[in-house]
């Protein structure tokens, strides 16, 4: 199982068939993906698409049902204490203690993971300016906002500089400046080795952090490849429209040869084209006018990972998204 | 990681310290055992006994000097068995899954929480010998300060042996359990038995048949023998019963201790090794 570790181009995750089921339920359905090394990669999929699963089998504490897992050069099934020595988490769901202060669990982070004394004083020095938890660092964990706890969580995580770095979903619960500075630690940390998985349901993370994305729901990869490779799917442009009657404006433009694909939506519905749309505009425009119909609305945009997203799941994200402070407390732990 | 139970330890510590309502009502709730039931049982009883005859060069003690062993075992078993809890709450919370996914041997959690579970239970025993021989318990009586040492050292081993054993099995119990009101449930349910049929309150000879055999195997039974031993003597009249002690009887009843921890460290060890916490 073994792997050479020093090609570039090696496997650092290599998942193979992988499958899941609780009950009747098959939340991983035969996925097989794998990560490189010292690229960050990201699983993108509504709640439920069976992303913390994987993670779950990957960090070892859900036990494989069929399939391959090798994380590191390690079997998760076969040597799992390898694989934990190779690893660092930050979890979906706050796992602080909230009667120990923040230094204290960092402390007792380092100690699980055997970090010599000196190492774990300087580090956790150094976590903690970098997380903007100073201030705090003698402050009960109970007593922090849920941006400080994240921030907390994902300086836990980063404590042993490990070789892969699981992070579901890390930002979640964050304003937007810190969310900012998050992606720059985890970039930072990116380019001084260590791998990043990441899951999230927000597209501008998964877009602006990944090296790769794989776009996952019901317990299947979609889609993977690049955040480009992946809008590019989508055709260069779309335009969006509404008319006074949209199936007839459907039939009408599917016959044009310069539309690539036409998606029905709740009010109109969404054009994709392989070409500048600014210049496939005054034909539709002309085309919709000839046969009498009225266009009410017209938008032209450039494909993003949300278009993406939605193309491919047929799910709007944006619910979740709109409330990450609630969804923080509330949301039922993931699977 | 041959010090991982260390970290275990140290956590459950700064938690023991600083709930300080714990602290205090852990403490406190022994003494007020002695207190109350010991002095208000031990007025009837020994006004009861009073008149019994007690064998030539006996050695007579009072009902709360026999009872204050029953209570020493009684406040280790609730606390061992309810040690464990804080691992229920560890994965409630999902902070098990932070040491779960750890590269820390899963044994060192439960080494871990023995250790805690031991500390506290040495606290409190030494807390209701002193408090004991405050209220006129004659515990130690004619020792001299090196078989009191010798007394509180033999105290301790076999307090430890047996709250190693209860925190395993509530370690195992913990980790397999939903809600801490199954815990509850389950623990309180154990702890009738084990308490009701043993030597801690009154003498087991009378029991009838099937109770006296549950007695003799009871871990309980067992450490109130050797507390007896040690901080009353090998020769003592309680309860109008003479007690007789041999060395062999006190290894005897620290070897079924020894015997008892290793099979609870076994089930432990069982239970953590598949225990699955996402």
């Amino acid at each position: 199982m073994q792997e050479p570790l020093n090609d570039p181009d090696t496997a650092i995750i290599r998942v193979e068939n992988l499958e899941h089921s609780y009950g009747d339920v098959k939340a991983v359905d035969k996925i097989s993906f794998t990560v490189k090394r010292g690229e960050i990669f990201s699983f993108l999929g509504p709640n439920g698409a069976g992303k913390s699963t994987v993670i779950n089998i990957l960090i070892t504490l859900l036990a494989r049902q069929n399939g391959t897992a090798v994380v590191a050069g390690y079997d998760v099934t076969e040597q799992p204490q390898q694989v934990r020595e190779s690893i660092g988490i930050v979890f979906q769901d706050i796992t602080l203690d909230r009667d120990m202060t923040v230094k204290e669990i960092l402390e007792f982070h380092g100690r699980l993971y055997n970090m010599p004394d000196d190492m774990r004083k300087t580090r956790i020095a150094e976590l903690l300016k970098l997380v903007q938890l100073d201030a705090k660092k003698d402050e009960l964990t109970k007593r922090l906002s849920g941006g400080m706890k994240r921030r907390l969580e994902i300086a836990r995580g980063l404590m042993t500089r490990p070789t892969v770095l699981f992070l579901d979903e890390p930002t979640i619960g964050l304003d937007p400046q810190t969310r900012m500075r998050m992606w720059e630690y985890i970039k930072n940390v990116n380019e001084e080795g260590t791998t990043i998985f990441l899951t999230t349901h927000y597209m501008d993370e998964a877009d602006k952090l990944s090296d790769r994305i794989s776009i996952i729901d019901h317990g299947k990869i979609i889609i993977s490849g690049t955040s480009w490779e992946l809008k590019n799917t989508l055709g260069q442009d779309i335009i969006y429209l509404e008319t006074d009657n949209n199936g007839a404006a459907v039939q009408l433009l599917e016959g044009l040869p310069r539309i690539r694909e036409i998606r029905e939506k709740s009010h109109g519905f969404v054009l994709m084209v392989n070409e500048d749309g600014t210049k496939v505009l005054p034909l539709i425009i002309d085309t919709l006018r000839n046969a009498g119909l009225e266009i009410s609305t017209i938008n032209l945009k450039k494909p993003t990972m949300d278009d993406v997203f939605v193309f491919y799941t047929g799910r709007e994200l944006r619910d979740e998204g709109a409330a990450p402070a609630r969804a923080l407390h509330l949301r039922p732990r993931g699977r | 990681m041959a010090y991982g139970f260390a970290t275990i330890y140290w956590r459950d510590m700064i938690r023991f310290v600083r709930f300080k309502t714990l602290l205090v009502s852990s403490l406190l709730q022994p003494a007020l055992w002695m207190a109350f039931f010991g002095i208000a049982m031990s007025s009837n009883f020994d006004q009861l006994t009073a008149g019994m005859p007690i064998p030539a060069g006996a050695h007579a003690v009072g009902y709360l000097t026999f009872m204050g062993a029953g209570i020493i075992a009684m406040t280790t078993l609730f606390t061992s068995l309810f040690g464990g809890i804080v691992i229920l709450f560890d994965k409630n919370w999902g902070l098990m899954r932070e040491i779960l996914a750890s590269p820390m041997d899963r044994n060192h959690i439960i080494f871990g929480i023995g250790l805690s579970g031991v500390t506290k239970s040495f606290i409190q025993a030494i807390i209701i010998m002193v408090f004991g021989i405050l209220i006129g318990a004659a515990f130690f009586a004619g020792f001299t300060p090196f078989e009191t040492v010798m007394g509180v050292a033999g105290v301790l081993a076999f307090v430890g042996m047996f709250a190693l054993g209860f925190l395993f099995l509530s370690a195992a119990i913990a980790i397999s359990m939903e809600s801490p009101e199954g815990l509850q449930g389950v623990i309180t349910l154990m702890t009738m038995p084990i308490f009701f049929a043993s030597n801690a309150l009154y003498p087991t000879d009378t029991f009838p048949e099937i109770l006296k055999i549950m007695s003799v195997y009871n871990p309980m039974t067992l450490l109130i023998t050797g507390i007896r031993y040690f901080v009353i003597g090998p020769d003592f009249v309680a309860l109008g019963k003479h007690y007789v002690y041999t060395q062999g009887d006190i290894l005897w009843s620290f070897a079924g201790l020894v015997v008892f921890t290793i099979l609870m460290f076994a089930f432990a060890y069982w239970r953590f090794k598949n225990a699955v916490v996402t």
